[in-house]
């Protein structure tokens, strides 16, 4: 069963001055204990994704409207708040980049957690609390007992953050969206956190989403990779064909330019421009005005996303 | 006899006494920002400092500038002590040494326009005219990358790439001898990144500048910086030519950084195995005084490999 099935999703959002797309037309899915990446920049409509399948954006100003969007086989457009909260924990659960402002400021790391378990599971106190005091040891926490009675600020961002994977574990989801997890982190311990979500993903068979704009990450963590730009879905591809092979200008261009490839002080490939913006985008493909490659025809029409090879697709004309 | 460096740091040290305990009977604690650090900068050159967060870098560039005084130790402009030099004395120091940060958004003041916040530096030195200050604020605008249209947009305008550049062009417009760029890519989109890099390679060679390039990001100093200093726990722990930094750290700190760096190719993919702060701190490399022609001594002390290669380490009899 796809755990996460996505087709044609349009996400827009009303502003004083007109609407803006943030994704349109998304296609992707992910089966049970697979890990998808979700690259792109900043405005590339990767987060918004993330958050419209999980129905966390305020409807309206969002608009999100699809062919299919659909958690662990659920319709996620129909179904009522109740269900919702139900596949939040059970089925899906998230972790965001700031730890800090996705924890509550007044209450303990173990109330928290604690009051997740007790929302999806029959359960009394003292039980939800062993068991939160097992999920922070499981994050591989030194001295879970003393963190739950710690409050957030008291602890470190690394350790909040295997706090916050700890409490979405709590339900045993299915599949986790981990929005980049690591960003706000110093470089020792992002590659800590890297490490202990593909531990968990492998140890619990849960399927795994992983948003970020660092190559890196992506190099280190995932199975298959969706690319986004301008809010479309550039190229899809497993993860090593996108670093060997990547079929799109824009993939390519992005691992041009990523710093310290090789030895020795040196100009860097650059991507002219910047990234479109969502409320006057380009026509015709997002990518044209930065793209070396682009002819009238990409400036006057969006690329079909068109198949290469058995897993590989892409939205380029160069294909055809 | 040779130039004297642009910038020479000689045993820095910062140290805030920071009051616990409850409001009737506190005590005091030190906390050590920056431990003796001694750091030359060369003229013409990019020095990288690299360190996680509250490591001491981003003080020791504070320190630097004269924005933070020290608790002891030098700072050398030039070949000239600076240390100790009141407001008036300092003015022509401050317009050889300019800064640049990480994010752009708040060092811009939003009610000026972009031509305005370029010319400022030239208005508060007094240099050239207004109508001179305004030409050299759009001659710089368009050396970084924008067009001379800019000058009249203002800061929320603009992407912060662009912020980051109007931020190099203030920066640069006094000629300054030395830049202090703490963080100035770490906010932008990876895309984005590599321009402002270049710029930076292209605007260092260009004016002879020295820049001491404080970051996080081991991937972009490789590919900018020529020598790289490792800060740790507020002490330089490492410094060396860059690729004898990738290729060859002798730090157990250094290398736990460098094997943190995430793969470039899902091939090079491995199961990390990590030490805490405190074994790191611990694991200071020993080494035998008699081969180095040093006296013994039972502190760490940063210790001349030669070819420009130093390495905090406990020497032994």
């Amino acid at each position: 069963m796809r755990l996460v099935d996505i087709s044609n999703l349009v996400v827009s959002f009303a502003q004083s001055d007109g609407v803006v797309q943030a994704v349109r037309g998304l296609s992707l899915h992910v089966d049970a204990g697979e890990s998808l990446g979700i690259v792109g920049e900043s405005g590339s409509g990767k987060s918004v994704t993330c958050m419209a399948v999980l129905r966390l954006l305020r409807e309206p100003p969002a608009r999100i409207t699809a062919d299919r969007l659909a958690l662990g086989g659920v319709d996620v457009l129909g179904a009522d708040a109740r269900k919702l909260s139900q596949l939040r924990g059970r089925v899906a659960a998230m972790v965001f980049q700031d730890p800090m402002t996705a924890f509550d400021p007044v209450f303990t790391i173990g109330q928290q957690i604690a009051e997740t378990i007790m929302a999806h599971q029959d359960i009394g106190k003292r039980a939800a609390r062993a068991q939160a005091e097992a999920l922070l040891a499981r994050v591989e926490i030194k001295n879970p007992a003393a963190i739950l009675d710690a409050y957030p600020h008291q602890l470190s961002g690394g350790m909040l953050q295997r706090a916050m994977i700890a409490m979405a574990l709590s339900c045993r989801p299915q599949i986790l969206f981990a929005d980049e997890p690591t960003t706000a982190l110093d470089v020792t311990i992002q590659a800590q956190i890297l490490q202990l979500i593909k531990a968990l993903q492998a140890e619990m068979g849960m399927g795994l989403i992983m948003v970020t704009h660092d190559l890196g990450v992506i190099a280190e963590t995932v199975d298959r990779v969706v690319v986004m730009y301008g809010g479309r879905v550039m190229e899809v591809a497993p993860v090593a064909a996108i670093f060997d092979d990547p079929l799109h200008p824009y993939t390519a261009a992005l691992l041009g330019s990523m710093p310290g490839q090789s030895a020795g002080r040196q100009r860097l490939v650059e991507i002219p421009g910047a990234s479109p913006n969502p409320a006057d985008p380009p026509s015709g493909c997002p990518f044209h005005p930065r793209c070396g490659l682009a002819d009238a025809r990409c400036v006057a029409e969006m690329p079909a996303f068109l198949p290469y090879g058995d897993d590989r697709q892409a939205a380029c004309w160069r294909l055809q | 006899m040779t130039e004297a460096p642009a910038l020479e740091l000689r045993g820095l040290t910062k140290t805030y006494r920071l009051r616990e305990g409850g409001a009737l009977r506190p005590t005091h604690t030190a906390l050590h920002a920056v431990r003796d650090v001694s750091l030359t900068l060369p003229r013409n050159a990019i020095l990288g400092l690299v360190g996680e967060s509250g490591s001491g870098k981003t003080t020791t560039g504070m320190i630097a500038l004269r924005l933070t005084e020290p608790t002891a130790g030098q700072i050398i402009v030039g070949g000239t002590d600076i240390t100790h030099l009141g407001h008036g004395a300092l003015k022509p120091f401050r317009r050889r040494m300019q800064v640049v940060f990480q994010d752009s958004y708040s060092a811009l003041d939003p009610m000026f326009t972009l031509a305005q916040i370029v010319a400022e530096p030239l208005h508060i030195h007094g240099l050239g005219s207004p109508r001179e200050q305004t030409q050299q604020a759009l001659d710089w605008l368009e050396r970084v990358g924008l067009h001379r249209s800019y000058g009249g947009r203002y800061p929320h305008e603009l992407s912060g790439g662009q912020r980051q550049r109007v931020a190099i062009a203030r920066a640069l417009i006094l000629r300054p001898d030395v830049l202090v760029a703490d963080e100035p890519t770490s906010a932008l989109d990876v895309s984005v990144k590599a321009q402002i890099i270049n710029l930076l390679q292209d605007l260092q060679a260009e004016m002879g500048l020295s820049i001491l390039f404080i970051s996080h990001d081991l991937s972009v100093v490789r590919s900018l910086t020529d020598r790289v200093a490792v800060m740790f726990n507020g002490r330089v722990v490492e410094e060396a030519p860059t690729e004898a930094i990738f290729t060859d750290a002798r730090h157990p700190y250094t290398r736990a950084l460098l094997d943190a760096i995430p793969a470039l190719h899902p091939r090079d993919r491995r199961v990390r195995t990590f030490a805490s702060r405190d074994a790191l701190e611990a694991a200071t490399p020993r080494m035998a005084a008699r081969d180095l022609g040093l006296a013994p001594s039972d502190v760490a002390r940063l210790v001349d490999l030669g070819q420009g290669h130093r390495v905090e380490a406990l020497l032994t009899s």
